[in-house]
C-alpha cells in the first residue's frame, strides 16, 4: 500500500526532475521508481491490512494484480523511446509522471474496499489516460481519440456512479465487505429491485473500461489515434486493472447474486468474442487489429468471470500476465516497424509495412511471431495455457456453448494473427536492419522469452497466484 | 533419462542449427538424426528383450494435475521407432540439393521430430495435445517458406483446418479431465480411461465425435481430406514426407491411444458411421488417384486411401485390426517416404511430375526403376512386402467385423494395383520422352537412401513378427480395456 504513496510522490518529483534531466535519465528513473513500487507492494505479502479508514485493503490477490500492473507499466516505460519526432513539443517528464499517476489509480482499482475508492482510482487512471491519448497534440487523430475517449469514459463513469448510488441505497453501505454480508443476510424476496439495477449499472461501467462489446465502439479509434506507446499502456495496464476491479465487484462482492449477473456477463462475453474476432479479420492496420484483438481477449476473460470458479482469480491473473507479455511484445515490434516505415510507406501501420521483416531483422520477426502465436493461443506460448485455464474454468460450470464458440473464434483468431507472421516471413519487402536501443532490445527479448517460458512451464507463475 | 534424451535431442540439435547456422548443416543434421536413431534403437531393443515398458514422470503443472509423463510401450515404441527411422532418410534425401546445407531447413525438420516424438511418447493427455499442436509450427514454416506454387495460401488452409480440428480434441479432453476424481484433477491417460468409462452413452458419443473429428482431419478421413492433396503437392518433398510418413500417424495413433480405450460406448454408437466414412475414403481416394496426371498428387490420394483402411481396421477394436493398423502405419511410412523420394528424383532431373510427359526412365536408370517397383509393390500390398502384412490384417479385421464392408474395402487392393501400376508404367516404361531422354543415373547418395528403404520393404514382408510380437502384449492389454 505504501506503494501508492511512493508512486504518487515519484510522479510529482518526476514533474520537477523534468527541468534538469533528459528523457533518457527520466526513463531510467521511472524504471527505478516502478521497481521500488513493486518492492513496496511485495512487502505487504501475506499481511492482510486495511488502510485509509478501511477504504483500501491489501490481500494477496490485490498484491498480485498490483505487481502485474506495475510490471506492465515497467515494460511500457522500458519500451518508450522518443515521444513524437521532435523533442521541442514533447514533455517526457509529464508523460512519465502521468503514467505513474495512472498506475496509482490502477492499484487503487484492484485493492479497494470502499466504492468511493474504486471511483477515485478509476478516475485517476482515466484522466491521466485521456491526457496521454491526446499527447501528440498536433495529430488530428490523437485529438479525436482523446475527445472520444474522454466523452465515452465520462459517460461510463457516470453510469458506474449511478450504479454505486443505487447499491448504496439498497444496502446502506459503501464498504464492499459490508455489502457482501448484507446481501447474504437479506432474503431474496425482500431485496429491493434497484439493487439489481445498481449491480448491472456498475458492471456496465466497468465493462466499458475493459472494452467488452457492446461498449467497445471507442476502442479501435482510440487505440489507433493514441501514440502507440500509450496504446500499449492502455491495452495492458488499463485492461488488467479493469478486469481485476470487475471481478472483485461481481465475483467477490456480488458473488451471492451470481444468478442475477451471470446472464448478462454470459451473453456479453459471447458477443465480445464474436465482435472482437470477426471485426479483427477485416482490419488492414496492425494497430486496429491489435485493438480488436484486445476486445476479443476481453471476451475470453469474461468467460472466466461468468464461470466464477474458485480458480477464476488465478486464471484471470495468468491470462492477464500472458496477455500483457504478448501484447507488449507485439506493440514493441509494431512501434519499431511503423516508425521505420513512416515516410517510406504510405501506410506505415498496415500489414504491408511488415513485409520482408524477417530478411534483415530475424530477431524482430521472431519476437513478433512468438507474441502473435501467444495471442492466438498456440502451444509453446503462454497464451495457450491462458486459454486452457479459461476453457477449463468455463467447462467446470458446464457452460458448453461459450466454449464451443470460443474455440471457433480461436480459429478465426489464428487467421488474423497469422497475417502478421505471413507478412513478416513470406512476403518480399525492403526493410533494412532496424537499429534498436539496448534497453529496448533487452525488454523485447525478456517479454518474448517470458512468453515462451510461460508456455513451456506455466507452473512457474501459476503457483505464485 | 533415455526417454528424455530421445525426446529433446532433436530439438537441441535443431535449435543449434537454427541459431548457429553452421555451414555444413547437412552433416550435422544427418549426424544428429543418426544418433537419435541409435538411441531409439537401443531403447527399443532393450524393451523388446526385457518386455518392460519405459516411462518417465515429472511434475509439470501440479496445480492442475498435469504432469510431464512419458511412456514407451508396445504401441508408442513402434511409432517412435518409425519416427527415428524415417527422419535420417528424410534428411539424407536432401543430399545434393540446395536444401542440403540450408541450416534453417534442416533445423526445422529436427525440431519437428521432437514434436512428433513428444506426441507419441506423451502419457499425459495434455502433454500429447501440446506436442500434437506444436508439431504444426515447424511444418507450417517448412511448407510456407520452401513449398511450391501458391504455398502460403495452401499451407495456411492446412494450418487453420487442422488447428480447428484439434481444438475439438482440447475441449473433449478438458471435459473428461474435469470429471476425474480428486480435488486436483488428473490428465494421466490411465485415469482418463477409467473416468471416460463411467460416462453415459450419450456423453461418450459426443466425445467420440469431438475426438474423432480432430484425428480424422489429421489423418485425413473422408470428408475432412480437402486440405490434404493440395498440401502434399505443394509442400517441399521433405515436408510431404514428414506429413505423410509421420505426422499423419499422430492421427491414427491418437485414435488407438485415446479414442479406443476411452469411449467404447461412443464407438458402439458412432463407430460404424466412422468406419463407413473411412471405407468411402478408401474407394474414393483410389478412384481419384487413378485419374491423376500429377505423380505427387497421385501419391497424395493413395496415401489418403491407405489411411482410410488403417482407420477402418482400428475401429473394429479387434486385436488384429489394431495390430494391422500399427504394422501398416510402419510400412506406409516407409513406402510413402520412398515413393515421394522417387518422384522428387524424377522431378529434379526432368523438372516435371506430369505422367504424360514422362516415360522410359528404366532405360536410363535401372536402379531407380527397380527400387520404384519394389516400393510400389509394397504399397500395393503384394505378398513378401511389408504392405501385405498390414493390409491383410486390416482387411481380415474388417471382414470379421462386417462382411459387406470387408468386401467393399477389399476392392482397394485391385484399385491400388491399378493406380500404382499406371504410375510405374507411365513413368518408368514406355517410350523415352523429350524430357527423359537425358535422364541421369542415380548418384551414390541417392542410392544410399533408396536401397535401404527397399530392403526395409522386403524385410518387413518376411519378418513381420519382430514388430508384431513387440506390440502384441500392449495391444492385448488395450483390447482388454475396450471390453
Amino acid at each position: 500500500m505504501t506503494a501508492i504513496i511512493a508512486l504518487s510522490l515519484f510522479g510529482i518529483s518526476n514533474l520537477f526532475l523534468g527541468f534538469w534531466f533528459s528523457r533518457k535519465v527520466l526513463q531510467s528513473l521511472t524504471l527505478v521508481f516502478l521497481a521500488i513500487g513493486m518492492g513496496l507492494t511485495a512487502a505487504d505479502w501475506n499481511h492482510e491490512l486495511l488502510w485509509f479508514g478501511h477504504m483500501f485493503r491489501t490481500t494477496n490477490t490485490s498484491i498480485n494484480f498490483s505487481l502485474l500492473i506495475q510490471l506492465a507499466a515497467f515494460l511500457v516505460v522500458a519500451f518508450s523511446r522518443g515521444f513524437g519526432n521532435d523533442d521541442e513539443h514533447t514533455h517526457p517528464a509529464e508523460y512519465y509522471a502521468l503514467m505513474l499517476f495512472s498506475v496509482v489509480g490502477a492499484i487503487m482499482m484492484v485493492s479497494f474496499d470502499h466504492m468511493i475508492m474504486l471511483f477515485v482510482g478509476l478516475e485517476i487512471l482515466s484522466v491521466a489516460m485521456y491526457v496521454l491519448t491526446g499527447s501528440d497534440k498536433r495529430s488530428l487523430r490523437a485529438n479525436e481519440a482523446s475527445l472520444k475517449y474522454f466523452l465515452m469514459g465520462a459517460f461510463a463513469t457516470g453510469i458506474l456512479l449511478f450504479g454505486i448510488t443505487l447499491v448504496y441505497g439498497a444496502t446502506h453501505s459503501f464498504y464492499i465487505s459490508n455489502i457482501g454480508t448484507i446481501i447474504a443476510s437479506t432474503a431474496p424476496e425482500s431485496t429491493p429491485n434497484f439493487l439489481f439495477i445498481g449491480v448491472l449499472l456498475m458492471t456496465v461501467g466497468l465493462l466499458f473500461k475493459v472494452s467488452a462489446a457492446p461498449f467497445h465502439f471507442w476502442t479501435a479509434d482510440v487505440y489507433e489515434g493514441a501514440p502507440s506507446i500509450f496504446t500499449m499502456f492502455m491495452s495492458t495496464v488499463v485492461k488488467t486493472a479493469g478486469f481485476a476491479a470487475l471481478y472483485h465487484i461481481v465475483g467477490d462482492v456480488f458473488g451471492g447474486m451470481y444468478s442475477t449477473w451471470v446472464i448478462t456477463i454470459y451473453f456479453i462475453s459471447m458477443l465480445t468474442l464474436i465482435v472482437g474476432n470477426v471485426t479483427a479479420v477485416y482490419q488492414q492496420s496492425v494497430k486496429r487489429m491489435l485493438a480488436y484483438s484486445s476486445i476479443s481477449h476481453a471476451g475470453y476473460m469474461l468467460m472466466t468471470v461468468s464461470a466464477h470458479q474458485a480458480s477464476s482469480t488465478s486464471t484471470i491473473l495468468y491470462y492477464s500476465f500472458a496477455y500483457i507479455l504478448a501484447t507488449a511484445t507485439a506493440f514493441a515490434v509494431f512501434i519499431l516497424v511503423s516508425d521505420y516505415q513512416t515516410g517510406r510507406k504510405e501506410k506505415p501501420e498496415n500489414f504491408q509495412a511488415f513485409e520482408g521483416l524477417a530478411k534483415n531483422n530475424p530477431g524482430l520477426a521472431f519476437c513478433f511471431t512468438v507474441s502473435l502465436l501467444s495471442l492466438a493461443g498456440i502451444p509453446l506460448t503462454g497464451g495457450f495455457w491462458g486459454k486452457f485455464f479459461v476453457f477449463s474454468d468455463t467447462f467446470s460450470r458446464n457452460m458448453t456453448y461459450p466454449v464451443i464458440l470460443a474455440i471457433m473464434m480461436s480459429a478465426v483468431g489464428v487467421y488474423y494473427y497469422f497475417k502478421g507472421i505471413i507478412a513478416a516471413y513470406f512476403r518480399d519487402g525492403d526493410i533494412e536492419k532496424i537499429e534498436i536501443p539496448s534497453l529496448y532490445k533487452i525488454a523485447l527479448w525478456a517479454t518474448t522469452l517470458g512468453t515462451l517460458l510461460l508456455g513451456v512451464y506455466p507452473s512457474l507463475v501459476k503457483n505464485m497466484f | 533419462m533415455n526417454l528424455l534424451f530421445i525426446l529433446f535431442f532433436p530439438l537441441l540439435a535443431g535449435a543449434i542449427l537454427l541459431i548457429a547456422k553452421p555451414a555444413k548443416s547437412f552433416i550435422w543434421s544427418l549426424g544428429a538424426a543418426l544418433i537419435e536413431l541409435g538411441a531409439t534403437g537401443y531403447l527399443l531393443t532393450q524393451m523388446s528383450e526385457s518386455q518392460v515398458s519405459q516411462s518417465f514422470t515429472h511434475a509439470w503443472i501440479p496445480e492442475v494435475g498435469i504432469s510431464f509423463s512419458l511412456l514407451a510401450d508396445g504401441i508408442s515404441g513402434i511409432l517412435i521407432g518409425l519416427c527415428a527411422l524415417l527422419v535420417p532418410f528424410i534428411i539424407a534425401s536432401t543430399a545434393n540439393t540446395d536444401k542440403a546445407n540450408n541450416a534453417q531447413y534442416q533445423g526445422l525438420i529436427l525440431t519437428m521430430q521432437t514434436a512428433l516424438m513428444g506426441a507419441f511418447l506423451a502419457k499425459d493427455a495434455f502433454l500429447f495435445y501440446f506436442f500434437f499442436e506444436a508439431s504444426l509450427l515447424p511444418i507450417y514454416f517448412l511448407a510456407s517458406i520452401y513449398g511450391g506454387e501458391n504455398r502460403q495460401a495452401i499451407t495456411f488452409k492446412f494450418f487453420i483446418y487442422t488447428l480447428f480440428g484439434s481444438l475439438f480434441l482440447l475441449i473433449g479432453l478438458i471435459f473428461v479431465y474435469l470429471r476425474t476424481p480428486g480435488l486436483i484433477h488428473s490428465a494421466d491417460m490411465d485415469v482418463l480411461y477409467q473416468t471416460a468409462h463411467g460416462l453415459s452413452a450419450a456423453q461418450q458419443g459426443y466425445l467420440f465425435l469431438a475426438f474423432f473429428i480432430a484425428f480424422a482431419i489429421k489423418m485425413p478421413i473422408f470428408p475432412f481430406h480437402t486440405w490434404q492433396p493440395d498440401t502434399y503437392t505443394t509442400a517441399p518433398t521433405q515436408g510431404t514426407m514428414l506429413l505423410s510418413g509421420i505426422m499423419l500417424k499422430m492421427g491414427t495413433y491418437g485414435v488407438i491411444r485415446l479414442v479406443l480405450p476411452m469411449f467404447p460406448l461412443g464407438i458402439a454408437a458412432w463407430g460404424p458411421a466412422a468406419m463407413i466414412l473411412s471405407i468411402i475414403g478408401v474407394i474414393y481416394g483410389s478412384i481419384i488417384a487413378i485419374q491423376q496426371k500429377d505423380a505427387k498428387r497421385l501419391l497424395a490420394y493413395s496415401s489418403f486411401a491407405h489411411v482410410g483402411l488403417i482407420s477402418a481396421g482400428m475401429l473394429t477394436q479387434s486385436i488384429e485390426g489394431i495390430q494391422g493398423a500399427l504394422y501398416q502405419m510402419l510400412s506406409h511410412g516407409i513406402n510413402v517416404v520412398g515413393l515421394f523420394f522417387v518422384i522428387d528424383l524424377i522431378e529434379r532431373r526432368t523438372k516435371s511430375r506430369e505422367l504424360a510427359q514422362l516415360g522410359g526412365i528404366t532405360q536410363a536408370s535401372y536402379v531407380l526403376s527397380v527400387c520404384f517397383v519394389i516400393l510400389s509393390l509394397g504399397s500395393v500390398a503384394l505378398p513378401l512386402t511389408n504392405g501385405f502384412i498390414g493390409e491383410f490384417l486390416l482387411l481380415k479385421s474388417v471382414f470379421d467385423y462386417q462382411m459387406t464392408l470387408g468386401i467393399v474395402a477389399g476392392i482397394t487392393i485391385i484399385l491400388g494395383a491399378v493406380y500404382t501400376l499406371r504410375l510405374i508404367q507411365k513413368s518408368m516404361f514406355g517410350n523415352v520422352s523429350r524430357i527423359t531422354k537425358d535422364f541421369e543415373d542415380l548418384q551414390a547418395a541417392e542410392k544410399w537412401v533408396l536401397i535401404p528403404l527397399c530392403a526395409l520393404v522386403i524385410l518387413g514382408g518376411i519378418f513381420p513378427n519382430v514388430v508384431l510380437s513387440f506390440s502384441e502384449a500392449t495391444v492385448v492389454q488395450l483390447a482388454e480395456l475396450i471390453k
